[in-house]
């Protein structure tokens, strides 16, 4: 009726919550997101270099794709980052702030190494590689479990203690990184048995990353079923989304919280032995790379789905390895890279706000629905 | 009457796809109370929220004094002298009233705190507020903390008064007098705007009455020519029976029995001190108290989620004749001794159910660790998310939807029917229709008394003095943590409970 008010100072737009939006639309919203991304790196690019855009996205591809031994590497470090990503899910689920998962797999890393540089000729390799994998989880979970040990038991903050505990593990690493460095005082491992390849990830195949691949995709599926159709999975759940509707029920609380740190500091030290015993071949401080940070995003993004994940990581993988080409081949500065990765990550987390709160202008325009 | 303070004309909001206000017209005159009168989801807060700025509407013009004004912030609101009272008061609790009350106040003439208090003094001698300007707030009352906000909007000049719920924190003695204040700012000129869904006070207090239907304006009657009937029917739809059917209880038995037991919280306060009862089987105990007074304690201590400092619970089980203390158990070993109890907190998402989980997962909440398997079994749970949604007409698109996807009533059936489903022999219910519809709230009492003829021994914690008195067979009144008093709920005066409820060390606030 009175549509005549659009004189007096009526907002030129308002934000309006949805109620919830069929599935086909959101992920609509979310791939305009991604474009919509695209479009604003190739702005930048041609702004501060003045290089074609289309010949830049094309070039992220060819770094991401070009050769087979790219398309090998991708594929490893997808399963790599969806590994960690998939470790640090139960935690976060359990809205517990695991940031700890880089130190976590640092030291899974540090057993595997321990283990192959200790035992490598002097065990049978079944014997040996059972030790690797179980030295490897032990060490994982326990640098998982101190934290959720004094969360449960005197409630202190997990997000720090778990990042102080990522320091003492690179400590750890470079103490021993110096004390088995080859040669003596170099500060460098270097290739762990390399001529007897003990303790090495068999190749499957014909291709050394095939194992990795495999064991992750098993790992996924084992998360997803996991965290959706077991006991603990829901206790996970419930404790996260309530925990007073879990004391409610008589879960005990403390006992899921160091239950799940544990799963998933395993599973951060078998990304350790992953990367050690199947793609390194050696141990460095910057085994993990970053990746119990990205995982959080992956794990995030993906909102704690195992099979969402796959495509999440993939994509934050893609974006580095196509930036890190960039920078190559348009000899730009390294940060460039990280420019555009920003960027998109911004739109598709911003792309979140679309999905859940709509914006309505003024009357006389059309609703925007 | 006077001229139209406030009038709205075809005001529409919507949220998402849910209209909460439909062309809805109303109006105020200087000097009168308006009540707006409708159900829990009907719109009243929402129709109240633009007129205080805090939402703009879709369509429709807001008048002030017969010129149309356009309200786009808390601050417009009051520039056009509109003042809310909220539900939940937003005071600072370390502050005194005086200062609550000039802090965020731009005073032309400057800021003067000996002046402000004056002024203040000036304000509750006019209207009868019984306050002390220099009192802190934590130190207060909820009814003065409710007289802090209503001097706070004075203050500011307001002449059009809005009230939220005013009175569902306060005991019948603290309404009485809220209504005589509110009744002199009407004879001062004021227009007052009173939202309830307490049909009682509609009738005792208002001068006209709004009724508002799932967002749509149903009509405006004047309250001398209006009956109770009238007004439910307005508000519900249709004619609608408002009884209880309440029956005598049949071969009570002992099944509860607390005995001095005592809770002293972590700042040494006594949340409950030296409470004994008896609850029997097949009937009803009310239990009525000011929010807050250690009911909640009361219930998580025998429920198992309340540390308990001395005292014992005990229980008489039916079937093998033992007796249990239960005292300082989990709710897990509650269970394994084979007690049937059942609850239904207060807190219904945070607490009952879990929000983000669907309806079939929130049934096996209670049930999930049967069997030794690992794996979760979601069939019994499925089975009986479909009997209750169809039992109980849980309006749900289907049961995988999350439950805090659910209105307030259908959230209630959920919790209650799962509850009951686990065929209990104490049953607990803390406030169980808060919230709901009259409709649901009567299917709730009749679900409590087909739980009492079953012999259950049920426990009911209500906020409404009305309704106690017809469910309950007996009420018990606790005060500040201690039992004030119990009475038959089939002679007791609603002034006697009123008075059992303020009677402890509260005795600085009433009369």
């Amino acid at each position: 009726m009175s549509k005549k008010n659009t004189h007096v100072h009526e907002p030129l737009f308002h934000i309006v919550k949805r109620g919830s939006m069929v599935w086909w639309r959101a992920w609509l919203v979310r791939i305009i997101a991604v474009f919509a991304a695209l479009v604003v790196c190739g702005l930048i690019t041609v702004l501060l270099t003045g290089q074609n855009p289309l010949g830049v996205y094309a070039t992220m591809i060819d770094g991401a794709f070009g050769t087979k031994r790219r398309i090998w590497g991708l594929a490893q470090n997808v399963a790599m980052l969806l590994c960690v990503s998939l470790a640090v899910t139960p935690a976060f689920k359990m809205k517990f702030w695991n940031i700890g998962a880089e130190g976590q797999v640092l030291i899974g890393g540090l057993a595997t190494a321990a283990c192959m540089i200790l035992f490598g000729d002097k065990l049978p390799t079944v014997v040996l590689f059972m030790i690797m994998i179980v030295s490897s989880i032990v060490g994982g979970a326990i640098w998982a479990a101190i934290p959720a040990y004094f969360r449960a038991k005197w409630n202190t903050n997990e997000t720090l203690f778990t990042l102080m505990m990522n320091y003492i593990a690179i400590q750890l690493v470079s103490y021993f990184t110096y004390e088995w460095s080859v040669p003596k005082g170099s500060g460098q491992i270097g290739v762990i048995n390399g001529a007897t390849r003990a303790g090495w990830m068999p190749t499957l195949f014909g291709h050394p990353y095939m194992l990795n691949i495999i064991i992750v995709v098993v790992l996924t599926v084992l998360m997803y079923v996991y965290l959706n159709y077991t006991k603990h999975g829901y206790e996970i759940e419930v404790v996260g989304e309530s925990e007073n509707t879990a004391r409610y029920i008589g879960v005990n609380i403390k006992k899921v919280i160091v239950r799940t740190m544990i799963v998933s500091g395993g599973l951060c030290g078998v990304t350790g032995l992953l990367l050690v015993s199947g793609t390194d071949h050696t141990l460095t401080r910057d085994l993990a790379a970053g990746r119990g940070f990205t995982a959080i995003m992956v794990a995030w993004l993906a909102k704690f789905n195992p099979f969402y994940m796959v495509l999440t990581s993939f994509l934050i993988v893609f974006l580095q390895k196509g930036a890190v080409e960039i920078s190559t081949i348009y000899s730009l500065n390294a940060s460039f890279s990280d420019i555009l990765t920003g960027i998109i990550i911004f739109f598709i987390i911003g792309s979140e706000f679309f999905v859940n709160y709509s914006i309505k202008f003024r009357e006389s325009k059309k609703e925007g629905v | 009457m006077g001229t139209a303070a406030i009038e709205l004309k075809n005001i529409t909001k919507t949220f998402g796809d849910v209209v909460a206000n439909k062309d809805v017209n109303l109006t105020v005159n200087r000097g009168e109370i308006l009540s707006i009168l409708g159900e829990n989801g009907s719109g009243k807060t929402t129709l109240m929220n633009m007129i205080s700025g805090i939402y703009f509407p879709d369509h429709g013009s807001i008048y002030i004094d017969g010129e149309e004004v356009v309200i786009r912030s808390p601050k417009d609101a009051f520039d056009h002298k509109i003042g809310m009272i909220h539900q939940h008061f937003k005071l600072v609790d370390v502050f005194s009233a005086t200062e609550n009350i000039v802090l965020g106040f731009k005073e032309k003439s400057g800021f003067n705190i000996k002046r402000s208090a004056q002024q203040i003094a000036k304000i509750s001698h006019q209207y009868g507020f019984d306050i002390d300007p220099n009192k802190k707030i934590y130190e207060m009352s909820i009814s003065e903390k409710q007289t802090v906000e209503i001097i706070k909007v004075l203050y500011r000049g307001a002449d059009i008064l809005i009230l939220d719920e005013p009175t569902a924190v306060l005991t019948p003695q603290e309404t009485e007098k809220l209504f005589a204040v509110l009744r002199r700012m009407r004879d001062d000129g004021k227009a007052i705007i009173i939202i309830t869904h307490k049909m009682h006070e509609v009738l005792a207090l208002s001068d006209r009455v709004s009724v508002l239907r799932k967002g749509e304006y149903i009509g405006t009657v004047n309250t001398c020519e209006t009956s109770e009937a009238q007004l439910t029917e307005m508000m519900v739809g249709k004619k609608v029976e408002l009884n209880i059917q309440r029956s005598e209880p049949k071969n009570p038995e002992e099944r509860l029995e607390v005995s001095h037991i005592n809770c002293i919280s972590r700042d040494g306060v006594k949340l409950l001190n030296d409470i004994s009862f008896t609850v029997r089987s097949g009937e009803i105990l009310g239990i009525a108290g000011i929010a807050g007074s250690g009911q909640r304690e009361l219930l998580e201590a025998i429920a198992g989620l309340q540390h308990l400092n001395s005292g014992e619970i005990l229980y008489h089980n039916p079937k093998t004749g033992h007796t249990d203390n239960l005292r300082d158990k989990t709710p897990m070993q509650i269970r394994e001794l084979g007690v049937r109890l059942s609850f239904v907190p207060e807190d219904r998402l945070g607490m009952g159910l879990v929000g983000n989980m669907n309806i079939v997962d929130n049934m096996m909440l209670r049930s999930y660790r049967k069997g030794k398997s690992f794996f979760l079994e979601r069939k019994a749970p499925k089975d009986l998310a479909d009997r209750i949604i169809e039992e109980l007409e849980v309006a749900t698109p289907n049961v995988n939807t999350p439950v805090r996807r659910l209105s307030g009533g259908n959230v209630q059936k959920v919790l209650v029917g799962r509850e009951i489903a686990a065929a209990p022999t104490v049953l607990m219910v803390a406030y169980p229709v808060r919230g709901l519809d009259i409709n649901s709230s009567y299917l709730i009492y009749n679900l409590l008394n087909e739980q009492k003829e079953h012999g259950v021994a049920i426990i009911f914690v209500g906020e409404d003095l009305d309704v106690l008195m017809e469910l309950c067979d007996r009420v018990m009144v606790i005060g500040s943590g201690k039992i004030t008093g119990t009475v038959d709920a089939r002679t007791a005066t609603k002034e006697q409970i009123g008075l059992l409820m303020t009677s402890s060390d509260r005795g600085d606030n009433n009369e």
